[in-house]
């Protein structure tokens, strides 16, 4: 190389670094030295680093760096220091009812972020992320509630859940019929259902017959006029409102099978203050009864 | 062979080839050093035009930065009244009757475009001037300079005092120059601070140790940087940090100012004595003397008479010392002048002189800087105190009631940038018949159902908008929400849709 250094470009009198294109000689202006030294110091400081923190991955596990500092034990510290913040507004929560914390501006808007969250990780797999429902699995968001809509009858619901086993659950189901009723005594009870919200009925229904039928085997729980009964949780069905759709086939398919959907048992999984802010939140979504 | 091939084996050809120029003097250059040492500069004082408009722009500038957050300005009870400061905590930022919020950082941007502009037509109009007289470098560096010669003496002494062994007097001069750099340096970082909260506070509490601690860290910084680069890093800022030199020479042209060696009047350079012989001859004499104060009084070291270069900062203090230079030689002054090339050639060929200020480049910066302002005057004269800005719900898109009518959900926010409460109603339009529902917000006792905004905040309602009308919903209809104040009607609205069930 020393070979090649022994240029000097004529015209600026600076030497070349020997690098050549097409005959362009390139001119060696070497860094200035505060930059270099800068340079250096970025290293030095890379392997300071590599001291200090953790850094290296050996076979099982990673060099500790001098003072022990590792992400994970900082995240865990952050959760408590969090903990340790919500402490008191999260008592306050557990002690008190849900309709005190409706009273309270400051209690709801805590209950309503602590509620998006707990939503978000046990409810909206069924209910979906805003509440909006599925076929089978109530939508939140509207003024139709099959046990109650009242912040009272939200709670219970979450607490010990629809028919998932605790005794203070809440019990009922639908039956399955296609034992007792013949086909054409379904298909006539089904449009007749439909007519009760005012749905189209198939040509040639005869609805005297369908509401013969629902006044004996129906309107036990979903009551004479058909408008539902809350203590065992059968739906109104003279409202627009069909958990499983209003299609006739869908209809009899839920007279011959029955329904019974499930609502897990909340209280135990998740703590006293969650399940209320679940409640508070849930009835914000805008179909909650006062 | 083909054509690739031959022009590869052409050029290998030239690369064995000796070098065509031939070496120079100095040819043992084995050992290239792998830095560029820096060529300490001794900058000597200058008395004259541009020095005294340097040292007033120096005064109006620093005095701004230091004084400014002291300016007081009644804003009301509410709000704080330092005429400018930015407020991080509570996320506003004053100057003087003007208040922004963080989501108007759009003027931020329309004052950066308007910054970056105005330097283009600095720079169209006069080159680099910005760098010689405006720049925070050159203003701070100038400073540090004057202290300097104040401490260490002039070029000469200071030159003289540092070739010779140190005495005493040597350190002792040097320690008071560093100590004054720092104390500079120390109420730079400091006056910076104060634009971030108030600054009577907060002098009290620097000065009692109860000020936070980012404050003080931020002190440190900029007195470290300021010591750093105004005291020892001076033109190798200039010459090597800053992108401005490489970018304005795409930016200047022929009809720019530039501070300018008139070599037709200066060439070729001999000394006073010499030029009268030449004279007597009637042979031609060039005015420059060659007495170097232009290098001399440089502060980037550099040599004006070799031509426009990336080192010149355009400050001037080259054209006070060599009109100081005619004048005592009775010739006329601005040998080196602000100038334009241009110009050389029209004197060369005879022509007169010109000065053009209105160009196409000129007028079209000119030009974007008034719509750029015009914009951002307008938007800020006619921007409400209240503002509106909505969430449709995703999910669901809409819900049907159970008597069968449709309902969508809307996350409401709204601004109150006034200093006192206000009470707001809002209203939908755009559909058959509606009606707004406020989720947990109670009515009033007269059955109103009235969002309140503190002083200066904002609030998020969420709000649930019914269309009763029983008609079949198009899948998507545009609505309008207007925000509206109940006591001033001042109104700010906001265009959203209302979702239904695609039509069959």
């Amino acid at each position: 190389m020393a070979e090649e250094h022994k240029q000097i470009d004529a015209l600026t009198g600076t030497a070349t670094t020997g690098h050549e294109w097409d005959g362009l000689r390139e001119l060696n202006t070497p860094l200035p030295r505060w930059w270099l030294w800068t340079f250096y110091l970025t290293i030095i400081w890379s392997i300071g680093y590599w001291v200090v923190y953790p850094a290296w991955p050996l076979v099982s596990d990673a060099t500790k760096g001098m003072f022990g500092y590792n992400s994970r034990a900082a995240v865990v510290e952050d959760i408590t220091a969090l903990h340790a913040m919500r402490g008191p507004m999260m008592q306050q929560l557990a002690s008190a009812s849900t309709a005190d914390i409706a009273a309270s501006p400051q209690l709801i808007d805590f209950a309503r972020a602590q509620g998006r969250v707990a939503f978000a990780d046990n409810c909206a797999p069924c209910h979906g992320a805003g509440g909006g429902g599925a076929k089978g699995y109530p939508n939140l968001n509207d003024d139709d509630w099959l046990w109650g809509g009242k912040l009272a009858d939200i709670e219970q619901t979450i607490r010990f859940g629809i028919r998932g086993g605790h005794d203070s659950g809440r019990q009922g189901n639908m039956p399955p019929f296609k034992d007792v009723l013949k086909p054409a005594e379904m298909s006539n009870v089904a449009d007749y259902a439909r007519s009760l919200s005012g749905l189209p009925t198939e040509a040639g229904a005869d609805l005297k017959a369908g509401q013969k039928v629902f006044a004996d085997n129906c309107a036990v729980c979903h009551g004479d006029a058909g408008k539902g009964n809350r203590e065992v949780g059968a739906p109104n069905l003279t409202d627009k409102i069909w958990l499983y759709g209003s299609d006739k086939a869908t209809i009899v398919q839920g007279l011959q099978n029955g329904r019974g959907g499930v609502m897990p048992v909340w209280e135990g999984r998740l703590s006293e203050p969650v399940i209320k802010a679940l409640a508070v939140y849930v009835y914000g979504f805008g179909g909650g009864e006062k | 062979m083909t054509q690739l091939e031959e022009l590869v084996r052409q050029s290998e050809v030239k690369a064995a080839a000796p070098p065509p120029s031939p070496p120079s003097a100095d040819d043992d250059i084995d050992d290239i050093p792998l830095y560029a040492a820096r060529r300490k500069i001794y900058p000597q004082s200058v008395h004259g035009t541009f020095r005294r408009i340097k040292w007033a722009v120096l005064l109006i500038t620093l005095g701004i930065y230091y004084l400014l957050p002291f300016v007081r300005w009644d804003r009301g009870p509410n709000a704080p009244s330092q005429a400018v400061l930015i407020d991080f905590p509570n996320r506003r930022f004053y100057f003087f009757f003007i208040e922004l919020w963080p989501q108007e950082v759009y003027y931020l941007t329309g004052l950066l475009i308007l910054a970056a502009i105005g330097l283009f037509l600095m720079n169209a109009l006069a080159g680099r001037v910005w760098c010689g007289y405006l720049c925070p470098q050159t203003v701070w560096t100038d400073l540090y300079m004057a202290i300097e010669r104040f401490t260490e003496g002039d070029r000469r002494e200071h030159m003289k005092r540092e070739s010779q062994p140190w005495t005493l007097e040597t350190y002792a001069r040097k320690g008071a120059k560093h100590f004054l750099w720092l104390m500079v340096a120390w109420w730079t970082g400091g006056a910076w601070v104060l634009y971030f909260a108030d600054a009577p506070t907060l002098v009290k509490d620097l000065a009692t140790g109860n000020a936070p601690f980012v404050a003080y860290a931020w002190i440190g910084i900029l007195t470290f940087t300021t010591y750093a680069l105004a005291g020892h890093m001076r033109e190798q800022v200039c010459l090597y940090m800053c992108p401005w030199p490489r970018i304005q020479a795409a930016l200047t042209d022929e009809y720019a100012l530039n501070v300018t060696y008139r070599y037709d009047r200066g060439e070729p350079r001999m000394s006073a004595k010499k030029a009268e012989q030449m004279k007597a001859h009637g042979e031609r004499a060039g005015d420059c003397v060659d007495c170097l104060q232009c290098v001399h009084v440089c502060p980037t070291g550099i040599d004006i008479r070799q031509g426009s270069q990336l080192g010149c900062i355009q400050c001037g203090l080259c054209i006070d010392a060599c009109d100081n230079i005619m004048a005592k030689l009775g010739r006329p002054t601005r040998l080196i002048a602000y100038d334009t090339d241009l110009n050389i050639k029209a004197r060369q060929e005879g022509k007169p002189s010109t000065y053009r200020l209105i160009r196409w480049r000129t007028s079209l910066y000119a030009a974007i800087i008034a719509v750029a302002g015009g914009v951002m005057l307008y938007a800020l004269a006619t921007r409400g105190s209240e503002g509106i800005s909505v969430i449709h719900d995703r999910n669901p898109m809409f819900v049907r009631l159970s008597d069968g009518s449709l309902r969508n959900g809307y996350t409401i926010r709204i601004v109150n940038k006034q200093l006192k409460s206000r009470d707001f109603i809002v209203a939908v339009e755009g559909l058959p018949s509606t009606l707004i529902d406020y989720v947990g917000l109670p009515p009033r006792a007269d059955g109103r159902q009235l969002v309140s905004v503190g002083p200066d905040q904002t609030k998020e309602v969420r709000v649930l908008v019914t269309d009763y009308s029983q008609t079949p919903p198009a899948a998507s209809t545009s609505i309008l929400f207007s925000l509206i104040d109940i006591d001033s009607g001042a109104v700010a609205q906001v265009r959203d849709h209302f979702f239904g069930p695609e039509r069959r």
